[in-house]
């Protein structure tokens, strides 16, 4: 079981090293619908014992929203923009996956100083930083991508971090709060995709460092 | 009873969407807003009983941030209704020999039912965080308000609009995603605590304060602070708050300026009562004050050569932010004054929003140099303009006056003259930014472009323009020579609520 659940953890690594790496929108957006499903994997397989209607509900509910609704909007906003490519980030992509790598190792010194106190054996140790990580990886999309898609990208990356860290400590949120958390992000995004369609109609561009009218 | 709260509006919105003439959407609009204010009215009578097992329910402190929100939100719904009868006169006539002015491109509204449910499902999200009692069911309200507000600020489809939107949007959901982590932290706080699992009600959380881990406390408090101090508009992180408010229809930037900002101060209130119950006050406190003084001090510095006078008012509402911050990190008599200072700033911006609304729709522009003459074109306006303005900055007889004494005072009987000496300061400075701007526009000439014919017609001031802002301005003149009983009751009381005694 243990096996398997740090072969995600690495596979939501290297999602998150691809998302920073990766030009291409279309691959971004695949990326970021992979880590929601591998997410809910873990969120299965981190505590057997637990497993039951509403732990699978629940992750069949993420999964269809993160991994499915979410991910069409989103390709369909950037279709219509007319944008395929990421082509002039302001922070260049080869920095982007040192910056990560960085990223990455400060996450796992921050959860190893942290020292935290993990409620259960059965919960892997090795989820936090990975989780820190993802969050981090969030925002370094946010602020270093022009795209309006990719700002929303890195929001919904860092949703999926700060999802992950509720699962490293198994943070038993009741139903209603779970769906609400999940109905927000879901219209956060929808919200956004709509943004960006009337940006790409009134500006012929999606590009967010083109958008300093309001300044003081 | 709450359910009603939260229902008359929720259900309102949904009919707004369906409901196809304008007229009965309207009158819905109004209706609700009324019935909303009843229901409120009703719980300063009796408070409502809890429901869903203790997770919404209403204290002094809800009581008294709903109040604000219902009496805003009535007045905004009047004036919305003139507002909208007139921006669709105004796009019947688009094309008129008259031309767009200066600063208004040519654009299309957003239809207005998606408008008018957006409204009403804007004080419904409110309302939610008002009363829920469960951590995690505010971080769901608080978002949601994030989402019914948004496509409010893009009600003039142009370019301007969308910009701000997109901050707007893109700022507080990331700010507030960081919030869900503070969530979580208090979470973890909670399971190193011996004894049953503690569950995130605010009740609950604070009855067994004494058994969370304080270190986690402390860093869900910081996560807390500035995701939800992105909402609040605190600065250093209030980047979004002057395009949003300057941009959206002056209707809804009275609502997120007098009422949207204060539910994000509520729920930091409830995080700030957490770490007081915990005796981690002392933290909490200090991050409070040096928040406030870095938000008024901001404030001061934008506000001075202002070119915009809605954005003007927008570096206002950061600086009352940072007076209210900096009054409940203070405590003791300055948590009260806060209290009192809330609902004194809220009606008073608001108050000013619909005023900066009237002179928009005359002026056609945002200017603060291009804008004069204020007293002579629209004499109602500019007698209000500067009514609001003498109260923002803080001048008797008016409600700021008072309650800005009352922190002062507060922060002399803490023994914090630092502190009350940079407060003073920063208020001075606005009142000189502010004095410059806003006499300038009310006194002199009006310029010549008004007196065509056109614009004589536009001069005259309809009731719905003038009776939601002069009531306001009324209440807080009233609020500034006397505060009723019953008030300062439940403002003793959403003191005790919130720990800071």
């Amino acid at each position: 079981m243990n096996a398997w659940l740090d072969t995600i953890l690495v596979l939501l690594i290297l999602t998150n090293l691809h998302l920073l790496g990766s030009s291409r929108i279309s691959a971004c957006i695949r990326t970021v619908a992979a880590q929601a499903l591998l997410l809910a994997v873990v969120s299965v397989l981190a505590q057997p014992s637990h497993v039951g209607l509403r732990l699978l509900l629940l992750a069949a509910v993420s999964t269809t929203i993160k991994a499915g609704v979410l991910p069409w909007l989103l390709r369909r906003a950037s279709r219509e923009a007319g944008v395929q490519t990421e082509d002039e980030p302001f922070v260049g992509f080869t920095t982007s996956l040192l910056l990560g790598l960085g990223l990455l190792g400060a996450a796992l010194h921050l959860a190893g100083r942290l020292r935290l106190p993990l409620p259960g054996a059965d919960t892997p140790t090795f989820l936090v930083p990975v989780a820190l990580f993802t969050i981090m990886v969030g925002l370094l999309v946010i602020v270093g991508r022009r795209k309006a898609v990719m700002q929303a990208l890195g929001y919904l990356a860092m949703e999926n971090g700060v999802y992950a860290f509720g699962l490293a400590f198994a943070v038993e949120e009741p139903m209603l709060v779970e769906m609400g958390v999940l109905l927000d992000v879901f219209v956060a995004v929808f919200v956004m995709g709509i943004a960006i369609h009337h940006i790409s109609r009134e500006f012929d561009h999606i590009d967010v460092d083109r958008l300093s009218v309001l300044k003081d | 009873m709450i359910w009603a709260l939260l229902l008359v509006p929720a259900v309102a919105a949904l009919i707004a969407l369906i409901v196809r003439p304008n007229w009965p959407r309207r009158a819905l609009l109004v209706l609700a807003a009324i019935a909303h204010t009843a229901l409120v009215v009703a719980c300063w009578v009796r408070l409502p009983p809890p429901a869903i097992g203790g997770w919404i329910a209403m204290d002094a402190a809800a009581l008294l941030f709903l109040s604000i929100t219902s009496a805003l939100f009535l007045a905004a719904a009047v004036y919305a209704v003139g507002y909208l009868a007139s921006e669709e006169k105004k796009a019947d006539s688009l094309h008129s020999p008259d031309g767009p002015g200066e600063e208004e491109l040519p654009f299309v509204n957003f239809p207005e039912a998606v408008f008018a449910a957006c409204l009403l499902a804007f004080l419904a999200t409110m309302t939610l965080v008002a009363v829920s009692r469960h951590l995690g069911l505010m971080w769901v309200g608080v978002e949601a308000t994030t989402l019914a507000s948004a496509p409010l600020i893009y009600f003039h489809r142009h370019s301007r609009s969308l910009e701000a939107t997109w901050k707007y949007l893109l700022i507080c959901s990331v700010g507030i995603a960081l919030a869900l982590l503070g969530n979580f932290f208090v979470a973890v706080a909670a399971q190193s605590a011996a004894g049953p699992a503690i569950h995130l009600t605010i009740d609950n959380l604070i009855a067994r304060a004494d058994g969370l881990n304080p270190l986690w406390l402390k860093a869900a408090f910081l996560f807390f602070l500035v995701g939800y101090g992105t909402k609040m508009g605190l600065a250093p992180l209030h980047t979004w708050l002057p395009d949003a408010h300057s941009e959206a229809p002056s209707v809804v930037s009275a609502l997120l300026s007098g009422a949207l900002l204060n539910c994000a101060l509520l729920t930091i209130l409830r995080a700030h009562a957490l770490l007081t119950a915990a005796k981690l006050a002392a933290f909490s406190s200090d991050l409070l004050v040096i928040f406030g003084l870095l938000s008024m001090a901001v404030a001061a510095v934008f506000i001075i050569g202002q070119a915009d006078f809605k954005r003007m008012l927008a570096y206002s509402s950061v600086e009352h932010m940072g007076i209210l911050s900096l009054g409940i990190g203070i405590g003791g008599l300055a948590t009260f004054g806060a209290m009192l200072h809330t609902v004194n700033h809220s009606l008073t911006k608001a108050m000013l929003f619909l005023v900066a609304g009237n002179i928009l729709a005359l002026y056609r522009t945002k200017s603060t140099t291009r804008v004069r003459g204020l007293l002579r074109a629209l004499p109602m306006t500019g007698v209000l303009w500067l009514a609001g303005f003498l109260a923002i900055v803080g001048s008797p007889p008016f409600g700021p006056f008072l309650s800005e004494l009352t922190i002062l005072k507060g922060m002399l009987d803490a023994g914090r003259p630092v502190v009350a000496v940079a407060y003073l300061l920063a208020l001075a400075v606005v009142f000189v930014g502010m004095a410059t701007i806003c006499l300038r526009m009310a006194y002199g000439p009006p310029p010549d472009s008004l007196s065509s014919a056109t614009s004589v017609t536009a001069r005259r001031e309809p009731l719905w323009s003038i009776a939601p802002a002069a009531a306001l301005g009324f209440l807080v003149l009233a609020l500034g020579i006397y505060v009723p009983p019953q008030l300062t009751h439940v403002l003793k009381q959403a003191v005790v609520a919130l720990g800071a005694n």
